[in-house]
């Protein structure tokens, strides 16, 4: 049973790779030209849940370089969240159809 | 607690993949980044109360005070920034985005373990030391990619950055990283000294990488370290066991890959090519020579030729964005539509700097999108036009393209402006365009040149189709 309880632990993660890896692709597959750019910005926002990570790096912080490292992932990580939320939003905010407003 | 964090997490990640779906259909595109922000909001605010996160006040003082500056920063240049100036923004919050991944790993690898049972092991700081590398690639890539495309004096001369051997020198480069890294991962060695020269290879090698490549070819970098940046947040997920980072970095990973090699195609190039090559090496032998002659039109004549069409195409490039002037072109246009013309936008994939950017610009103008065509849409069409306006646009519209095979930019696709009835050209004067050569649709029998900065030629147009009614 130990062995399982590894094979499990193990492959997982590469489940959910290769699931999300398939999902990504789909997504973006079927995108009219005209929203690539939003959407390259959209996933740059996406990413930005790298934040959450840099958390939990600084919140386990001990010494003060692990501080100071932790302080400026959380500090990069924000302002990808942030930057990349605001930009997508700007860009298509504009997108409007000729026969009036869509929501 | 862990599991409400563990379901916030999922729902994040739901709401990450209904997010990009809406985002690929332009009716609900809008709502699609709200959906993503309030799963990012949701992630961010459990992530405060995370088992692994010490109840350490100084440590969370730290985060608030990192989580505002940084924030306030980006959505201060967000908000400020010029729409043309997008794509270099989205190059530096990624950028942001992978130095944070190597911030994770760095934190981890340096880590004294007291109790030798809670330290991961080898195959997990693999995957730390990888995350990190791919993470400080893209974070000194996308600092030189926002440093060409805003066009800074030390980044804009290309050729500065071309050596002999270049290519052998960042090879090197790259195993330096890889080995040191391996070694550091495997031999679990918290020794600052190694993980510093390990962080300064593998950041010199993403600069070294970035800094021959022109601007004209940068989109194609930035979206690739786009999908770098998604890979490494994959990765120190999989080391912290985070799954909305595993989820949403891979989703990035593998559509940033997608969209990387589609934004290539659109401009005849493949990606090595891009990397390790450029555009001044690719042109060889001699290029075909122009014959006739430039033909110039006043901007009333245009007018004129313009109000009595039946059918128009409109054709954007960058220079009409720089000149700021697609408001009045859209003006223009619906002057035109009131006086029952047909008015149509063609875009070239690779129109403004990034595919999909001039149809921010012009959406920013107010044109709808349903006016707005992709080349495979329209490039029939151009037979049944009457005019077809080409402002500011270049290299996308030159026949050269098709059939003169000594052409640099033989083989990529173009808009078939020539098959146009007649063609006018706003220009501000003679010179070439990006790609260095001469255009033989402007020396054309049907083709007529309209020189001038594109906001004053249009305005004059606007005035010269008012006149007329």
């Amino acid at each position: 049973m130990e062995i399982m309880k590894y094979v499990v632990e193990f492959f997982s993660p590469i489940y959910i790779l290769m699931l999300a890896g398939f999902l990504g692709y789909e997504i973006i597959s079927k995108v009219p030209v005209i929203l690539h750019t939003p959407l390259m910005s959209g996933t740059n926002f996406v990413h930005g849940i790298v934040l959450v990570g840099a958390m939990v790096a600084l919140g386990q912080a001990e010494t003060f370089l692990e501080q100071a490292i932790g302080f400026l992932g959380v500090l990069l990580g924000a302002g990808n969240a942030v930057g990349g939320y605001f930009v997508t939003e700007r860009m298509l905010e504009m997108f409007k159809s000729s026969k009036g407003k869509e929501k | 607690m862990g599991y409400l964090i563990e379901a916030v997490y999922f729902l994040t990640a739901v709401l990450f993949v209904m997010g990009l779906k809406r985002m690929s259909h332009p009716t609900t595109a809008r709502s699609g980044i709200v959906w993503a922000g309030y799963g990012m909001l949701l992630a961010t605010v459990v992530s405060f109360m995370h088992p692994q996160v010490q109840a350490n006040a100084g440590n969370y003082f730290l985060m608030i005070v990192a989580i505002t500056i940084g924030g306030t920063i980006s959505w201060y240049g967000a908000k400020k920034v010029a729409m043309t100036a997008m794509p270099q923004m989205i190059a530096i919050y990624n950028g942001m985005g992978g130095g944070a991944a190597a911030a994770i790993a760095a934190v981890e690898l340096l880590k004294n373990y007291s109790d030798k049972t809670l330290e991961p092991g080898s195959q997990i700081l693999l995957m730390a030391v990888t995350g990190a590398l791919i993470g400080a690639i893209s974070f000194s890539g996308s600092v030189v990619a926002f440093g060409k495309l805003q066009e800074l004096k030390f980044f804009k001369d290309d050729a500065k950055f071309r050596f002999k051997g270049q290519q052998r020198i960042n090879a090197a480069i790259f195993f330096g990283a890889v080995l040191l890294g391996s070694s550091i991962a495997i031999s679990h060695s918290s020794n600052g000294m190694l993980v510093t020269l390990f962080y300064l290879l593998a950041l010199g090698f993403g600069a070294m990488m970035a800094l021959p490549i022109g601007g004209a070819d940068m989109p194609v970098v930035i979206s690739m370290f786009n999908a770098f940046t998604g890979l490494a947040v994959a990765l120190e997920g999989y080391v912290l066991g985070n799954s909305a980072m595993i989820i949403a970095g891979i989703i990035v990973g593998s559509s940033g890959t997608l969209l990387t090699l589609m934004m290539a195609k659109a401009m005849n190039r493949s990606v090595s090519n891009v990397l390790f090559s450029n555009w001044a090496t690719l042109g060889s032998g001699t290029v075909q020579v122009v014959t006739g002659s430039l033909k110039p039109m006043e901007s009333q004549d245009a007018a004129i030729q313009m109000a009595y069409a039946t059918k128009i195409i409109v054709i954007p490039g960058y220079g009409m964005a720089v000149a700021q002037a697609q408001h009045k072109i859209w003006e223009m246009s619906k002057l035109l539509i009131e006086r029952g013309t047909e008015v149509k936008f063609a875009i070239h994939p690779v129109a403004g700097r990034m595919p999909g950017h001039m149809n921010v610009l012009l959406a920013e103008a107010g044109v709808p999108y349903d006016l707005i065509f992709d080349m495979d849409e329209i490039n029939e069409e151009f037979r049944t036009a009457d005019v077809a306006l080409v402002i500011g646009a270049n290299d996308v519209v030159n026949p050269a393209a098709r059939n003169d095979k000594s052409s640099p930019i033989y083989g990529m696709p173009i808009l078939n402006v020539d098959h146009a009835k007649n063609v006018q050209v706003i220009k501000r004067g003679k010179g070439v365009g990006f790609a260095g050569i001469e255009n033989s649709l402007f020396f054309a029998e049907n083709t007529r040149m309209v020189y001038g900065d594109a906001q004053k030629v249009a305005t004059s147009l606007i005035q010269g189709i008012k006149d007329l009614s």
